[in-house]
C-alpha cells in the first residue's frame, strides 16, 4: 500500500469529522482509506496541468433574492423534531466549562 | 376492475382507467396497499408505508378527478418516494439511525409537483444510507430483496423504489441519482430508469449528498410512463439556485417510434474486460435492433473511462463530508443520551448515528479537503472532471446518443458486496461518468441472464437533450415488444 495512514492522521480526520472510534473502527479506517487514496492517485497518471478545476458543469452563479419571510411562522412545527427543547428554543449540552 | 389486472397497469394506464370510470383512484391505493401488506414482509421496500392518510388523500383526488380539476396523466396514480426526499408530516429517514425519528415540516418540491398533478404518495422506499452504496444493503432498516429474485440484491441507492415498482407495490417510484443510483436499482430490477439532466428537477428538500452531482428522477414500468414523471417533476425553482430554467420539458412529445438516421456512439471502452459475456451480448443485441430500425450505430473511443470512479469518489466524498456535517444532534434526528459537553454529544451522535460506508464516505471527504491535501485531492479531481465533460462533449459532436450497459454484470447475491468496497465501487463504472458531467441518462430493461436476472440498456444524451433518449428508448422497448 502506497498511502500509509498513521494514528495520527486518523485523530486528525476524526476531528474534522466529528466522528469518535472505536479501536477496531479505527484500524479498519485506516486500511479503508489508504486503499481508497492509493485508488484516487491513479488519478496522478493524468497531466491535469492548464485544465481549470470544473466545480459546475454549467456556468452556475449566486442566486440572489431580497430577504423577506415568506411561509410564515413555522418554529413550532420545526422545533417538533428538536431531541430537547424549552421555551421555543433548543436545549444542547453544556457548551462552556466553569460557572 | 380486477385487482390483479389492476396491478398489472401502468402509471398512464391506470390514470386512463380511472378517468373512464373502470376503478378509482381509492380502488388503486387499496390493491397497492393489499400488495404491500402480502409482499413487503418479504421484499422489504418500504421504510413507512402511509396506509389510512395515503387513502385519505386518493379519495379526495378522485373527488377532484370526477370534479375535472384533476386532468393530467398522474392523476390518481399512487407513487413510492425514495426516503431521502422530505414528505411533510411523514417519516423521512434516508434509511439511517440519525433520522430514525425525523418528521419534515415541508415537502421536496419534486413531491410537490407530484401532489399538484394529483399523484398519491404511498410511502417511503428503502435505500443505502444517505445514498451511499450500490445494493440497499447499508441501509439501517434492513436489507431490501430483488423481487425478480430474491437472493439478489435490488442494487442501489434506489433499491426500493427500483423493488417497489418490480413487485408491483406502487405504479411507479421516485429515486435520486449521484453515480448511477436510478439506473443501475432499475437495470437490476428490471425497469425503467432515468438521471435527468443536472438542474432540470428541482433538488429542494433532498437530503443532499454530492449536490453538485445529485439528481431526481423516475423509476417507471414502460418508457411512456418515464416520460410523462419527468414531465411533470420537471420544474424551474427558485428554491433550488442549481434549478435551470428550460422551456422544453415537455417530454411526452419524445414517445415518437422512430430512430431513423438517429446517430448512435458505443464506446469500446464500455465493451471490455470486466463486462459479464450475457450483459454485452444483450447490449450489443439492442443496438443491433435500433441499427435494424434506421439507426446509425458505430463504436468508438470514449477515452478516460477508468478515470471515472476515482473522481467521482474524491468529489462524493468531498461534498458529503459538508452536507452531512448538519447531523449533528440538535435539531432533528437522533441525539446521544451519555455525552457530557457539546462536543463529546456531536461526536457521539454522529458515530452512534452513522453506519460505516457513511463514515468511511464523510472520512475520506474531510481528509481530501483538509488542508496539505486540497489541491493534490479535490482539485486535482475536479480537473479531471473536465477532461471527462469534454470526452463527452467531442462525443456529442459526432453522436445523438450513447449506448452501452448500465452496470458490469446483472444482480449480485446478497451479502456478497459490502465486504470489498472499492470492487463495490467498480460497478458503477458506466454510469458514474454521467454524473460527473451533467448528463442525462436512462436505463431500458433488455433482456435477461441465463439465471432469469434482468439486464439494463443505458443510453446517454447531451445536457438538454432528453428528448432524443426518450425518443431512442421508446422506439427500442416497442421493438423489442412488437419483436422486430
Amino acid at each position: 500500500m502506497a498511502n500509509f495512514i498513521d494514528d495520527r492522521t486518523i485523530e486528525y480526520v476524526g476531528i474534522l469529522a466529528k466522528l469518535e472510534l472505536s479501536d477496531e473502527e479505527r484500524e479498519a479506517a485506516k486500511k479503508d482509506m489508504g486503499r481508497m487514496l492509493d485508488y484516487i492517485d491513479k488519478l496522478n497518471e493524468l497531466d491535469t496541468s492548464g485544465v481549470e478545476p470544473m466545480s459546475h458543469v454549467f456556468p452556475v452563479q449566486n442566486v440572489f433574492r431580497e430577504d423577506v419571510v415568506t411561509n410564515g411562522d413555522e418554529s413550532e412545527k420545526t422545533l417538533g423534531n428538536a431531541p430537547e427543547e424549552k421555551d421555543n428554543m433548543f436545549v444542547v449540552p453544556r457548551t462552556f466549562e466553569g460557572n | 376492475m380486477d385487482k390483479s389486472e389492476l396491478l398489472h397497469l401502468s402509471a398512464v394506464e391506470l390514470n386512463r382507467a380511472i378517468r373512464e370510470g373502470k376503478t378509482t383512484a381509492v380502488e388503486a391505493m387499496e390493491a397497492v396497499l393489499e400488495q404491500i401488506e402480502k409482499k413487503d414482509g418479504q421484499y422489504n421496500c418500504y421504510v413507512t408505508v402511509a396506509g389510512d392518510t395515503a387513502l385519505a388523500k386518493a379519495a379526495e383526488v378522485q373527488k377532484k378527478i370526477e370534479a375535472g380539476e384533476l386532468t393530467g396523466p398522474l392523476a390518481g396514480v399512487p407513487v413510492a418516494v425514495k426516503d431521502n426526499m422530505c414528505t411533510e408530516g411523514l417519516l423521512t429517514t434516508c434509511s439511517s439511525k440519525i433520522l430514525e425519528n425525523f418528521v419534515p415540516a415541508f415537502s421536496a418540491e419534486a413531491v410537490l409537483q407530484l401532489e399538484r398533478a394529483g399523484a398519491v404518495v404511498i410511502g417511503k422506499t428503502n435505500m443505502d444510507e444517505f445514498a451511499m452504496g450500490s445494493t440497499t444493503e447499508t441501509s439501517a432498516y434492513g436489507v431490501t430483496r430483488n423481487p425478480r429474485n430474491p437472493e439478489h440484491v435490488p442494487g442501489g441507492s434506489s433499491g426500493g423504489s427500483a423493488a417497489a415498482v418490480a413487485a408491483e407495490e406502487c405504479f411507479f417510484a421516485l429515486g435520486s441519482d449521484t453515480g448511477g443510483s436510478i439506473r443501475q436499482p432499475a437495470s437490476y430490477c428490471g425497469v425503467v430508469g432515468m438521471k435527468p439532466t443536472y438542474g432540470t428537477v428541482s433538488r429542494y428538500g433532498l437530503v443532499a449528498y454530492g449536490s453538485s452531482l445529485d439528481q431526481i428522477g423516475p423509476l417507471t414500468k414502460t418508457v411512456e410512463d418515464c416520460a410523462a414523471v419527468l414531465e411533470t417533476i420537471a420544474s424551474h425553482d427558485k428554491k433550488d439556485s442549481t434549478s435551470v430554467e428550460r422551456a422544453d420539458t415537455d417530454f411526452t412529445s419524445a414517445l415518437v417510434k422512430d430512430v431513423k438516421g438517429m446517430r448512435i456512439g458505443i464506446p469500446r471502452d464500455y465493451l471490455g474486460e470486466g463486462l459479464d459475456s450475457e450483459v454485452r451480448d444483450a447490449v450489443l443485441a439492442a443496438a443491433e435492433l435500433l441499427q435494424a430500425n434506421g439507426a446509425v450505430v458505430e463504436e468508438f473511443d470514449l477515452s478516460l473511462v477508468e478515470y471515472a470512479i476515482p473522481t467521482y469518489y474524491t468529489i462524493a466524498a468531498a461534498e458529503a463530508s459538508s452536507n452531512l456535517e448538519r447531523f449533528d444532534g440538535i435539531k432533528y434526528g437522533y441525539r446521544a443520551k451519555d455525552a457530557a459537553g457539546l462536543h463529546q454529544m456531536y461526536k457521539r451522535t454522529r458515530s452512534q448515528g452513522f453506519g460505516p460506508e457513511v463514515k468511511r464516505r464523510i472520512m475520506l471527504g474531510s481528509f481530501v479537503l483538509s488542508s496539505g491535501y486540497y489541491d493534490a485531492y479535490y482539485l486535482k479531481a475536479l480537473r479531471v472532471k473536465a477532461m471527462i465533460k469534454k470526452a463527452f462533449d467531442d462525443a456529442f459532436a459526432k453522436y445523438d446518443c450513447i449506448l452501452g450497459p448500465v452496470a458490469p454484470t446483472t444482480a449480485p447475491e446478497l451479502g456478497r458486496s459490502l465486504a470489498d468496497p472499492i470492487k463495490m465501487y467498480l460497478g458503477d463504472i458506466y454510469t458514474i461518468s454521467v454524473n460527473l458531467a451533467g448528463l442525462p441518462g436512462i436505463s431500458v430493461p433488455c433482456g435477461a441472464d441465463s439465471r432469469g436476472l434482468p439486464i439494463g440498456l443505458q443510453l446517454i444524451g447531451d445536457c438538454f437533450n432528453e428528448k432524443k433518449l426518450i425518443q431512442t428508448a421508446y422506439t427500442y422497448e416497442q421493438c423489442a415488444k412488437e419483436g422486430n
